[in-house]
């Protein structure tokens, strides 16, 4: 075997770059044809079905698609909008339910068993349930308007669902930095306190971010189970639609409006796991 | 078990096809010999009463029992099942020859699926709870309320179009579900058919008074239900031909005034 690209300058490829170079071309070949024949099965089977003149009729019709995109569009606003004020209180409650559950003195024992029950509790109920018990039940008692309204009681059942899950996060992070870590900073003087404020939390919260972005995509879907409590957001909006038309469409249109903004959240989040996994090793 | 039963509907089938010579029904059904009906799952009153359309009792079990007869199957040859409206639009096999959970006939689903010919028109009411009970049943002063109404429903349109109220209406997945909204106090009002709206306001909701009912034929969608088909259906041409030939009977007419009498007397709104 001769040894290629001698004039060129650049190093000399040994005998075995040379191969792995053919083996890893040789996958991407069969990967690339592997992919096309799968796309094309599908592209070519799929509308070979007898029923497929009927699905695309329901769930792909440009006319229903194209009238009722923009409403949907505008009904994904309040879901951006319930978004925004819920992720950072579920944050801070996540935090406060995380510290709760390492507060060492006896003193305050019973705030850890409260946060022990609060995140066993709101982990186990279906979020609808949440959603309906807390969206109908409190302002069932007679509140007066608008402290009613579903938008505050189904953001607080969000709230709540979303920072057990959030609190169990942070606290695996705090668990997970060696005591060595509370040793030290205790020996140097350091407060419980200030210990966890400045020493532990940087580094677990850090830990989790990736974990926790997972949490912010999930949350960004269930954003739209307020739909069974009243607000016409973009859940409520296609399901309108589909009752008008009788026809899906709009629900894949809200489809394509919500992975439009989850897909690139995911990647990210995988981003961040790499770079952690990276950083660690 | 299901041979037994195939051979006494044949059997059955034989005694009326000599009766009545060819009947228009025949090979067009989902069993051979047997009409299937899908209703709601839970039926509501006055639709129908105890959620057991078998019974025969409340407007559509009745009219039901009616159109089968007007096409020459006897009651026990009709076979009830339960579908929500989602499954009722599917693409694919359906599960029933026709759907009866009061569907209005509008133009945009009528071109997924098939309708039979109006068998009731209903006008649409407004129920309101608690203070705004003493509203005007004008538009003008209805626009003031906070609206509610099942989302699914031609109601979510009709507020949207004809009331257009001034703030934001809340839509919700079921009837229970308007009634939790209106006892917590979040929306004033909502719309139902005035059959439900009537039954809501003297059983389920405390306090619920009915401010009033929308003309049907003023109404820029009149609100008329058909029973649904799957798209092409080729029973529709005999449902159709019994519900007219029930329409001219008069037949229909006194169902209705059997199980929906109450739906007079309530004021229109201007």
């Amino acid at each position: 075997m001769t040894i290629a690209d001698e004039g060129s300058g650049k190093p000399a490829r040994t005998r075995r770059q040379i191969y792995e170079d053919g083996l890893r071309k040789r996958s991407l070949m069969i990967a690339g044809t592997s992919t096309v024949a799968v796309v094309l099965a599908i592209v070519l089977l799929v509308p070979l079905a007898p029923g497929w003149a009927a699905v695309k009729k329901s769930f792909f019709n440009w006319d229903v698609f194209s009238a009722t995109f923009p409403k949907l569009l505008d009904a994904f606003l309040i879901d951006v909008m319930i978004f925004a004020w819920c992720a950072p209180a579920i944050a801070v409650l996540g935090l406060l339910i995380a510290l709760a559950r390492d507060v060492r003195n006896p003193a305050l024992y019973p705030l850890r068993i409260f946060s022990a029950a609060f995140t066993d509790v709101f982990r186990g109920v279906p979020v609808v349930l949440t959603v309906y018990l807390i969206g109908f039940g409190i302002p069932g008692l007679g509140l007066p308007r608008p402290w009613n309204s579903p938008y505050i009681w189904g953001s607080l059942a969000l709230i709540l669902t979303y920072s057990a899950y959030v609190a169990e996060i942070f606290r695996s992070g705090i668990e997970s930095i060696h005591p060595s870590q509370r040793a030290a900073a205790e020996s140097l003087g350091l407060s419980r306190r200030d210990t966890m404020w400045y020493v532990i939390l940087p580094q677990a919260v850090r830990r989790v971010v990736p974990a926790n972005m997972n949490m912010l995509i999930a949350l960004q879907k269930d954003v739209a189970l307020l739909s069974f409590i009243g607000p016409v957001e973009i859940f409520r909006q296609a399901g309108v639609f589909k009752s008008l038309y009788a026809n899906f469409t709009p629900y894949v249109g809200a489809a394509v409006i919500f992975l439009a903004i989850t897909i690139p959240a995911t990647r990210y989040a995988d981003y961040l796991m790499a770079k952690q996994r990276r950083d660690r090793s | 078990m299901t041979r037994l039963i195939v051979a006494g509907a044949l059997a059955l089938m034989g005694t009326t096809a000599v009766a009545g010579g060819h009947l228009c029904y025949e090979g067009k059904t989902l069993t051979e010999g047997k009409l299937t009906i899908a209703t709601g799952n839970p039926a509501y009153y006055p639709w129908v009463m105890d959620d057991a359309p078998e019974s025969g009792k409340g407007f559509e079990a009745a009219v039901a029992y009616a159109v089968a007869e007007e096409m020459g199957l006897s009651a026990e040859n009709v076979v009830w099942v339960r579908t929500s409206f989602d499954e009722a639009i599917q693409p694919g096999a359906k599960n029933f020859d026709i759907n009866m959970q009061q569907y209005s006939i509008t133009p945009e689903r009528d071109q997924m699926v098939d309708f039979s010919e109006p068998y009731y028109a209903a006008p649409m009411a407004a129920l309101a709870v608690g203070a705004v009970s003493e509203t005007e049943a004008t538009l003008d002063a209805l626009k003031g309320l906070k609206w509610g109404a099942v989302g699914s429903t031609t109601g979510a349109q009709k507020l949207i179009n004809t009331i257009q109220p001034s703030s934001d209406p809340l839509f919700y997945n079921d009837n229970n579900d308007v009634i939790a909204a209106m006892q917590a106090g979040q929306i004033d009002a909502a719309l139902f058919d005035l059959p439900t709206a009537l039954y809501l306001s003297a059983v389920v909701l405390d306090g619920g008074t009915i401010l009033g009912q929308f003309p049907a034929d003023r109404a820029d969608t009149p609100d008329l239900f058909g029973m649904l088909m799957e798209e092409g259906n080729p029973l529709k041409e005999c449902v159709d031909a019994a519900i007219m030939s029930l329409t001219e009977s008069g037949e229909l007419a006194a169902i209705e005034a059997e199980w929906l009498q109450d739906t007079t007397g309530v004021p229109l709104i201007q």
